[in-house]
């Protein structure tokens, strides 16, 4: 579904991204982890195309992410993405968040968008809030709505970036156990997180990143029971040892 | 204090003022508006990656905002129709009237300054607002009036009106190519009937009525738009 071959990048003389190749299965739930600056947000924002890369590919269902010929808003419609921060449009109404790129980008009417909307807030446990502004929100509300926004497009993939980072503790869970269900349903996925509970319980593959290079690509049980590299093992004996 | 004084003279000419007046707020609405859309169109190019876009658009923008506005309006009243001339070649060829070329002028002048203006609303939107749109598959089009321009034009209300309060006092100096603005209705009369202190006490009164309640419409906008956020 997701193929990253030999992706570098730099920002000026500072290399961002040393040489990554990786590859995500359809239905395939990757987490990538690592200590902050190693590239692991930049990593996945090359995969639809918001952060540029000087050399390498990326395909996405067999498209192209850096070719210039590629429709990149078009692909971009069938990537879901979810951020830190949330980034819901803070002028429009829950639905209308939802129901915006239905109707711009799908061509949806508002009626189908509408209902679509529903239909996934519901999904997220938050039909009660449809006419509500983010603003009025709590964190872990507005991310599952990030999350409904992203699923209207209908994608074929989901790239997750730091979902939770940004909430308070007792609102964690309540967007992993939306992101839990998404991976059960057979979503393909592509999850930056810190949250090694959430890949123990539904990650395929765990990617370790560090200084931009993937040091670590292993299956769930080969990462979390017997790392090979030193920095991985480091790194979990912080996180998980506390 | 002013037993001197006649204050009848501002009852007396009163219509006449009020003419002068719709025709200083008309021209203030009207130059603001097409200064706005302008001005916005001026700050896309000047934030775009091309350099066929922004440095046109800079290069317009550092004039204007370095030429006395005075120096504009005579521009456009004198010198673009002897310009229309030349190209066309058509001797015959007037001007456009004054009330055109001052309003072109208004708006072009006004134009630069609301894209500095423009362009750091544009800037004040997060970064991720904008790659959360692209995430979506909007294109550059869409995002900028979906998702970003809503939210810088409602960050910039309060200094948008700031500067139209600014360009009010300024439609004043529409005197230079004989149009009758307030100010130059009250001038006219005060010197038609001699009452030159009494006029411009009034004149003063009347812009700094207009001025002040519409700082403080300004002000109270930016205490609304606080609390919402």
């Amino acid at each position: 579904m997701i193929e990253i071959n030999n992706i570098s990048k730099w920002y000026g003389s500072f290399q961002v991204l040393k040489d990554c190749t990786t590859k995500v299965e359809k239905g395939e739930v990757v987490v990538v982890c690592g200590p902050s600056g190693s590239g692991k947000s930049t990593l996945i924002k090359c995969v639809n195309g918001l952060e540029p890369f000087q050399k390498g590919g990326i395909t996405v269902g067999g498209i192209s992410v850096g070719d210039p010929k590629t429709d990149l808003p078009r692909l971009r419609s069938r990537i879901g993405m979810v951020f830190q921060n949330f980034e819901l449009f803070p002028h429009m109404t829950v639905t209308d968040n939802i129901c915006l790129a239905q109707i711009k980008v799908l061509g949806r009417s508002r009626e189908e968008a509408t209902e679509r909307a529903l239909t996934l807030l519901k999904r997220v446990g938050l039909e009660e809030q449809a006419a509500k502004y983010p603003g009025q929100l709590s964190g872990g509300q507005q991310q599952r709505v990030a999350i409904a926004r992203a699923l209207a497009m209908d994608p074929i993939t989901m790239l997750f970036d730091e979902p939770t980072s940004a909430l308070d503790p007792e609102m964690i869970n309540e967007v992993l156990d939306v992101m839990v269900k998404l991976a059960t349903e057979g979503m393909t996925m592509m999850v930056v997180t810190h949250e090694m509970g959430f890949a123990r319980k539904v990650a395929n593959r765990v990617i370790f990143m560090d200084q931009g290079e993937i040091v670590e690509d292993a299956t769930k049980d080969e990462f979390f029971g017997s790392p090979r590299s030193e920095r991985a093992q480091q790194f979990l004996s912080k996180i998980l040892h506390h | 204090m002013f037993s001197g004084f006649d204050f009848d003279v501002i009852q007396r000419a009163l219509p006449y003022l009020g003419q002068g007046m719709l025709f200083s707020l008309g021209l203030t609405v009207l130059a603001m508006l097409g200064g706005i859309v302008l001005g916005t169109l001026l700050a896309l190019m000047r934030l775009s990656h091309f350099r066929l876009f922004n440095l046109p658009a800079s290069g317009y923008v550092n004039l204007l905002r370095s030429t006395p506005l005075i120096l504009v309006i005579f521009w456009f009243y004198f010198l673009v129709p002897l310009a229309v001339k030349k190209i066309t070649g058509d001797t015959y060829a007037t001007g456009i009237g004054p009330f055109h070329s001052a309003l072109i002028a208004f708006t072009m002048f006004e134009a630069a300054y609301y894209c500095e203006i423009i362009r750091a609303g544009i800037q004040s939107v997060p970064s991720g607002q904008v790659n959360a749109a692209y995430a979506l598959g909007l294109n550059y089009r869409q995002a900028m009036m979906r998702v970003i321009l809503p939210q810088a034009f409602r960050n910039m209300i309060p200094i948008l009106l700031t500067q139209g309060i600014i360009l009010f006092q300024d439609t004043s100096l529409v005197y230079v190519v004989g149009l009758t603005d307030f100010m130059g209705a009250a001038s006219k009369i005060a010197q038609r009937d001699g009452r030159l202190v009494e006029m411009y006490l009034f004149a003063a009164l009347v812009y700094f009525v207009f001025c002040f309640a519409a700082s403080y419409l300004v002000k109270s906008l930016q205490a609304r738009y606080k609390v919402s956020r």
